[in-house]
């Protein structure tokens, strides 16, 4: 146990908490002035910022559901050591995109209504039932770790009893409403540029986030492997990479076969305001990074691969930017951009998010589980021996 | 049995009076005053093309894209044709309003309980049996009341009495699946900002084709994770077991040595 001491001054402290303080005055002020007074939002851009964040953060919180999805169905267990932080993850991201969503909400204080008042044949509602889901699932995912920090190991016993269907519950809700997002946008055929609008936009979306969550991780694995503590070796981060590299090139094939099928390839090459921003998506988030893990050195480098894994992360938000924003702009008589208070919340919010996985980092088993006396448990065999790298 | 209700707008009859809009105002109890556009004040407005007026409100589409996206089915289609929206269901999510392929529903911005504000059709007048306060309001008979079928055929009627006078088209008879507000036009409707690439099919139908799927990965994915996590784990008892016996049987290879 530590004791607990007075907290450092570091830059990334005061920066955190100057983008927090900012973040809770900006978002005093959308709720008191309302939407229109705080936001670039209109009736042409009824959705803007927030829901990009929204489909980022939830990208991001992929790492959750195909790590667990690895280890603990495929029994993958060399990833064994991931699995808590890629969690932790998840549940802050889908913490995170819940308060942005009440945040853009024009009526917050019913946002508990898709509960009782259904509509089946809503993608929102299908998206919002999935949310709801899978946090309560990722919670249950999360508990253990806080039972362990107060030795409740019998109430972990009992998680651990009905685990399995919540885990399978779990990657089947990611993956239906990781598509969802895509599937929103199927409606809009007339007014989503043809570079994005495709039939097949639940198919990518969910392709490109199992990219992405595994990227997050990647970054997460280098970023917490400091000091002495390394989290996954050298072969297994590059083998993660290459999982990544086979997604984006299945993206890839995907997107262009889709872009020619439809006849929309022709749209690549003028350049123009739409063509512009697909190809710096398509390059810096799926073609470039591609390329480099294809290279074995930069696999198995830190700093390459730390490239490699940003640029997909890179290229991923843009990818979700663009069709939420960018797709539906009309250049130059038709823009949106967001407000200085819109920026302010979502920057505030993101680094509460940074800011949660420190804290829970330091003061929760994420990296070392305490010895827990119930072994037999099919997902806690600890990590295989380690092979000759 | 109640008949489907319809607005016929013809184009060349429109003399740009605004008197839909006032009756409309008046009607709804919406802040008095002429609007160039729709707005939350506004549930219709004119727009001029070249000495031509065109009339903009709901087009309370036969299956409307707004009731099918919201999450918690705050838009209703009656069976007169109105499409009604119940504000105290509305959660603010905006996707009515994203996904409207006439780009209709306005948003109450600056208010911080807002609402979503669109033509509702006069749906308490109609249900009662009388006509709409725009239909009402019109001088010139270019806003005309009735039920859908008689409209149809009033409008094609009017189309072949002047051929030369008109577009050879009923805008709204067929648009994603057919609507209830009907315009017959003296020019093409590209021409007065009228969105002829809608097609004739349902909007829903875009986003059925994927949530129908949505049963079928649960059914389907569930099973299959879970034969995934039966062998793989079945795999690994296997292979501690094997590791279990190897190390039983080394000590006695070793004994000669």
């Amino acid at each position: 146990m530590k004791r607990v001491t007075l907290p450092r001054v570091t830059i990334w402290r005061v920066i955190a908490a100057a983008l927090i303080t900012a973040g809770a005055f900006a978002g005093i002020a959308r709720f008191t002035l309302g939407l229109g007074a705080t936001t670039n939002l209109s009736d042409q851009f009824p959705w803007g910022l927030w829901i990009g964040f929204d489909f980022i953060g939830i990208g991001l919180a992929a790492a959750g559901f195909t790590i667990v999805a690895a280890v603990h169905l495929f029994h993958v267990d060399e990833y064994e050591p991931i699995v808590r932080p890629a969690i932790l993850t998840a549940f802050i991201g889908y913490l995170l995109v819940v308060l942005v969503l009440v945040i853009d909400l024009g009526r917050p204080e019913h946002f508990w209504h898709p509960l009782v008042m259904w509509n089946p044949h809503s993608v929102m509602f299908e998206i919002t039932w999935c949310v709801i889901l899978y946090t309560t699932v990722l919670s249950l995912e999360f508990a253990p770790i806080v039972l362990e920090k107060f030795h409740m190991h019998a109430q972990i016993k009992w998680i651990h009893t009905f685990s399995l269907p919540f885990m399978i519950l779990g990657v089947l809700l990611s993956t239906l409403h990781q598509s969802s997002f895509g599937s929103l946008y199927l409606i809009v055929p007339n007014r989503l540029h043809p570079l994005w609008y495709s039939p097949l936009l639940p198919v990518l979306f969910f392709i490109s986030c199992i990219a992405s969550g595994i990227s997050m991780v990647i970054v997460e694995t280098l970023l917490l492997s400091r000091n002495g503590r390394t989290l996954l070796t050298t072969k297994l981060r590059a083998n993660l990479a290459k999982i990544t590299a086979v997604m984006l090139a299945v993206y890839l094939v995907v997107r262009f076969q889709d872009l020619v099928s439809r006849g929309a390839a022709r749209y690549l090459f003028t350049l123009t305001y739409h063509s512009i921003a697909f190809y710096a998506e398509i390059l810096i988030g799926f073609v470039i990074p591609f390329v480099l893990l294809l290279v074995e050195r930069i696999r198995t480098s830190r700093r390459g691969l730390y490239v490699a894994s940003l640029m997909v992360l890179a290229g991923f938000a843009a990818n979700r930017m663009n069709t939420a924003i960018t797709g539906l702009e009309s250049w130059p008589t038709r823009t949106y951009f967001p407000s200085l208070l819109e920026i302010l919340i979502t920057l505030g919010i993101a680094a509460v998010g940074f800011s949660a996985f420190t804290l829970m980092a330091h003061y929760l088993p994420i990296f070392e589980p305490e010895p827990a006396p119930d072994p037999g448990m099919p997902w806690n065999h600890g990590p295989a021996p380690e092979e000759a790298d | 049995m109640t008949s489907k209700k319809a607005l016929l707008i013809d184009i060349s009859l429109c003399i740009g009076c605004n008197a839909c809009q006032e009756g409309c105002k008046t009607e709804n109890k919406l802040a008095a005053g002429e609007e160039k556009s729709l707005s939350p004040t506004a549930y219709t407005a004119l727009s001029e093309h070249d000495g031509v007026f065109v009339r903009h409100l709901c087009q309370h589409c036969e299956t409307p894209t707004c009731a099918s996206v919201c999450p918690v089915s705050a838009f209703t289609k009656l069976a007169e044709g109105p499409v009604i929206y119940d504000a105290n269901k509305c959660i603010g999510c905006r996707y009515c309003m994203q996904a409207c392929p006439f780009h209709v529903p306005r948003y109450e911005w600056k208010s911080t309980k807002p609402r979503v504000q669109k033509c509702i059709f006069c749906a308490s007048r109609v249900t009662k049996g009388l006509q709409t306060a725009c239909a009402d309001a019109c001088p010139t008979g270019a806003t005309k009341f009735g039920d859908r079928d008689e409209l149809l055929l009033l409008a094609s009627e009017r189309i072949s009495a002047k051929p030369a006078g008109y577009v050879h088209k009923i805008y709204g008879q067929k648009e994603v699946g057919g609507t209830s507000v009907f315009y017959i036009s003296p020019r093409p409707f590209e021409e007065l900002g009228f969105d002829t690439k809608l097609g004739d099919s349902p909007m829903p139908l875009l986003t059925l084709s994927a949530l129908s799927k949505v049963p079928n990965v649960i059914g389907v994915g569930s099973v299959l994770l879970a034969g995934i996590w039966w062998i793989t784990n079945r795999r690994g008892e296997v292979q501690r077991h094997e590791a279990a016996q190897n190390r039983d049987s080394v000590p006695q290879r070793r004994e000669p040595k």
